[in-house]
């Protein structure tokens, strides 16, 4: 038996679970990949909005504030990369200028602190590479960049060292109810549910209920573009919401790449799939913002989901129908922005209900990771002298050595994939997209859990890397 | 094993092997090898078909019987070797900043500073093929080194985009370990590889070449199930309704390589965005004086032969700049592109410094009959060579003797005539 159920591990299962473990209380937290992170949370543009862009009085805004004002800190406790470094929605015409300041009333509504617009020649010292046909911007100086994966798997880390019991590869196919307790597959047992099942939450509210929601999964495709033009521009610009489209963003990420997209198509809710027609907009699109940047300088084409709800606004709190049973629904954009408040309003509602009122004595809430990256000369020759494992470099294009991969895979939830070592310590996301480095870390994974190399997947269960040994047919 | 060294050189493949001995030979009297893998030869221990060698040794090698020559050599010298040790930071007072599990971390003053880090393959990222992100796309080397090196197979049925060098030795050598190798794809209407690998790896074992082709999609949701490969036109799109399908469990890709120069960008010498490598001067001295390259940091080459003969001029080089310092820029000529021509290494020689010739090698743009290669400067033609044709993927090379070398004031203009 166990006091509550959270179904998915995004970055909302993720801010929960990690608010949930602070309290007494037993948890139980079932995902169907093999790891954390693993869908929307892993392909997104990986900003924290400032919070001009919701409608003002909506969930979205008021959630999108408020995380916005909270997460920052909390990477710094958790030792993840975010950094504050402002955004910019650029105009080249009179409409867009009417849109601008729509959208900076809406700021001014929302609460947003220390917007301003922002004209020429200003707009040019803040950002040489901006098209100069630009003539005004929103400048929000609140918004932050982050690396969304790495934030939501410390998330987890700290929750599971608090106690939260993850159980992966568990899809949640049945959810039935015994008097006031839920019954999730037939086995697990608590009276509180929380369904954060991203893309697929209405199937997840559909197992217990007729859902009166429906999530459309909305894919956006992105280009991610080698450091070398990571320095183009400083803040994240975004174009100026039109008739035809959002227009696509601009920004430099927390590793220091640059991130350029999204598209906006429905699609299924497994369909990660970049496409020609996709990739066209983006180029033809990005220019308009950033003229000399060099798309051929890509590294990485992906493509990501949002769960964008029917209703237009998140589904946060008690389902109006099944006592007990928590939506956490429709976390399209600023989701990211906005998982960490809702966490804590979630925490309160279920303390309303009398459910985990006292806070553990010794919990935890701060994560430290080392890189080798950011260490002096003198820190490097010192920590290696200590940990030799940390003097061999595996990953070269991002210099991520060996004791951080072993870092990574020793930590619980443990990676049993490339790309959940890759999001874990960076190795593999760089320019040679683990060309060189797959196959070392590869045998890393293999060694440390004691399993075949052949065994190791690419991502997720099924892509598998080799499919055998050679000179296998050779008795033929 | 100390830690100031006349010549310290970064990589332990055929480059450095090369350079180090010709340092070595030429006047430095300390020389280092640092290299990141567990093992002296670079890529060439991967590369275990034979055709190494014909031009340096006079006879067909494989590529660890090529770098076990020089390994030898240098085993016989008193030159220094880190291995399983990465360069992380060279700065320009040349401190060599380097780190390694069993040595730690390491700083080392070099007088002198030679550049052997070789190239690394392009990825699907570079060429944004669309798709799914399913596994079993693994770039030409990489599948190279799980077979030849560690015994596993990547895949089973196998399209090959590209038909750079690798990519035609791995259709082969993945037929030969029993996979299916359905199609090699080409983007451009001639082949990017050399014409013996052709012949050698494709129509010897009857493997269809798509030229004017290319993967448009990607499809498998965990595995690639399947790739779309397109017709594409003059300009390289795709032609709508060309569309086949192959049903595969692998795409490799041999889509080029890139110069890995990025201790070199950081260092901030001068790049030429033709190569993307160092800017060199006849002795492949780089823009800043004492720091040499060569080999594929410099310009990706099709043959390792002239990796080693290049790097015996580096190694030479730098021998010299610690032995007699500083080499002066008084007169000196740049290279310059001339017509289909899409680059020329050295870009700079000093007239002073070259002693009986000097090699300038490199590529034209596209296959042509019947040429001459003329070097001209201004109106005055320095030189001109005859040749049956040239393609893009075979590096040319001529020698400028220094007397018609010094008939050439300010720069070499190299350029493809086509014979009337």
């Amino acid at each position: 038996m166990y006091d509550c159920i959270i179904i998915g591990a995004g970055i909302s299962g993720c801010s929960l679970a990690f608010e949930l473990s602070k309290y007494s209380g037993k948890v139980l937290w079932l995902e169907k990949n093999n790891d954390v992170a693993d869908e929307t949370t892993k392909a997104n543009s990986a900003i924290i909005h400032a919070g001009y862009d919701p409608e003002p009085n909506t969930l979205m805004a008021k959630y999108n504030i408020w995380g916005n004002k909270i997460i920052p800190s909390l990477c710094k406790d958790l030792d993840v990369p975010c950094k504050n470094i402002g955004s910019l929605v650029v105009g080249f015409s009179e409409e867009d200028d009417r849109t601008i300041e729509m959208l900076y009333k809406r700021g001014v509504q929302n609460g947003v602190e220390n917007q301003r617009i922002i004209k020429q020649p200003e707009l040019s010292v803040m950002e040489p590479n901006l098209n100069s046909d630009c003539t005004s911007a929103l400048y929000a100086p609140s918004a932050c960049i982050i690396n969304p994966w790495q934030f939501a798997i410390a998330l987890s880390e700290v929750a599971i060292q608090n106690g939260v019991e993850l159980r992966l590869n568990e899809e949640v196919t049945s959810i039935k109810k015994d008097g006031d307790i839920f019954i999730v597959n037939d086995t697990y047992k608590a009276p509180l549910v929380v369904n954060c099942a991203g893309v697929m939450c209405d199937h997840v509210t559909g197992l217990i209920k007729k859902p009166d929601y429906k999530i459309t999964p909305n894919k956006g495709e992105y280009y991610l573009l080698d450091k070398s033009q990571g320095n183009m521009v400083h803040h994240v610009i975004f174009q100026c919401p039109t008739k035809i489209g959002k227009g696509v963003l601009v920004a430099p990420t927390v590793d220091g790449n640059l991130i350029v997209g999204p598209t906006s198509t429905n699609t299924d809710a497994d369909d990660y799939s970049t496409t020609s027609a996709g990739l066209k907009i983006i180029r033809e699109n990005a220019v308009k913002s950033v003229p000399n940047m060099k798309l051929q300088e890509n590294i990485r084409t992906f493509a990501g989901l949002r769960a964008r709800s029917d209703t237009k606004d998140f589904i946060i709190g008690e389902d109006k129908d099944i006592h007990n049973f928590f939506l956490i629904a429709g976390m399209a954009s600023p989701g990211l922005s906005s998982a960490s408040a809702i966490a804590l309003d979630i925490v309160r509602m279920m303390q309303e209900k009398d459910y985990f009122l006292n806070l553990k004595k010794n919990y935890v809430s701060t994560r430290k990771v080392v890189r080798f990256k950011e260490m002096s000369h003198e820190q490097r020759k010192e920590y290696i002298e200590k940990h030799p494992e940390y003097g061999r470099i595996i990953c070269r294009c991002e210099t991520i050595s060996e004791g951080e991969i072993l870092d990574a895979i020793r930590r619980s939830p443990k990676p049993v994939s490339l790309d959940g070592i890759k999001r874990r310590c960076n190795a593999g996301m760089g320019r040679c997209q683990s060309g060189f480095c797959g196959p070392r870390v590869q045998e890393i994974l293999a060694n440390e859990l004691g399993v075949s190399q052949l065994d190791i997947v690419l991502d997720k269960n099924g892509s598998y890397i080799l499919c055998g040994r050679t000179k296998e047919n050779g008795d033929e | 094993m100390n830690n100031r060294y006349d010549v310290v050189v970064i990589g332990g493949g055929p480059a450095g092997l090369a350079s180090a001995i010709a340092a070595r030979q030429n006047g430095a009297k300390s020389v280092l090898i640092i290299e990141r893998d567990k093992e002296l030869g670079g890529i060439l221990n991967q590369c275990i078909h034979n055709g190494f060698g014909l031009h340096h040794f006079k006879e067909e090698l494989t590529g660890p019987e090529y770098a076990g020559k020089y390994i030898d050599e240098v085993d016989k010298t008193d030159i220094d070797i880190l291995l399983d040790t990465m360069v992380i930071e060279i700065t320009p007072d040349k401190m060599v900043y380097c780190s390694s599990s069993i040595h730690g971390y390491l700083m080392i003053q070099a007088k002198s500073i030679i550049l052997n880090m070789g190239c690394r393959e392009r990825t699907r990222g570079a060429i944004a093929i669309p798709g799914t992100r399913a596994s079993g796309v693994f770039t030409a080397g990489a599948a190279q080194r799980y077979v030849n090196i560690e015994g596993y197979m990547p895949g089973k049925r196998v399209v090959i985009l590209g038909s750079g060098d690798i990519g035609l030795i791995m259709a082969r050598r993945m037929t030969l370990e029993g996979a299916k190798v359905l199609a090699v794809v080409e983007v451009m209407p001639y082949s990017n590889g050399l014409n013996r690998n052709i012949v050698q790896c494709l129509h010897d074992y009857d493997i269809p070449l798509y030229l004017s082709h290319t993967i448009t999609d990607i499809v498998g949701k965990s595995r690639v199930e399947k790739v779309v490969v397109s017709k594409v036109d003059e300009n390289r799109n795709p032609i709508e309704g060309t569309e086949m399908e192959f049903d595969c469990d692998c795409v490799l890709l041999s889509v080029g390589l890139i110069p890995e120069n990025e201790l070199s960008n950081a260092l901030g010498i001068e790049m030429d965005p033709r190569t993307h490598g160092p800017i060199v001067y006849e002795n492949m001295e780089t823009s800043m004086e004492g720091v040499f390259a060569s080999g594929n940091v410099v310009h990706v080459h099709d043959l390792v032969d002239f990796v080693s003969l290049e790097s015996e001029t580096a190694g030479m080089g730098a021998g010299r700049y610690v032995s007699n310092g500083e080499v002066s820029k008084n007169r000196f000529v740049r290279t310059i592109n001339g017509d289909n021509i899409s680059y020329v290494v050295p870009q700079y020689i000093r007239k002073d410094n070259v002693e009986k010739s000097v090699e300038l090698s490199f590529r034209v743009r596209r296959p042509t009959q019947q040429v001459n290669i003329v070097v001209k400067d201004g109106d005055t033609i320095i030189a001109k060579f005859k040749k049956e044709h040239v393609i893009p993927s075979e590096m040319e090379k001529i020698s400028i003797p220094k007397i018609l070398l010094e008939k050439a004031d300010k720069e070499l203009v190299v350029s493809i005539e086509e014979d009337a």
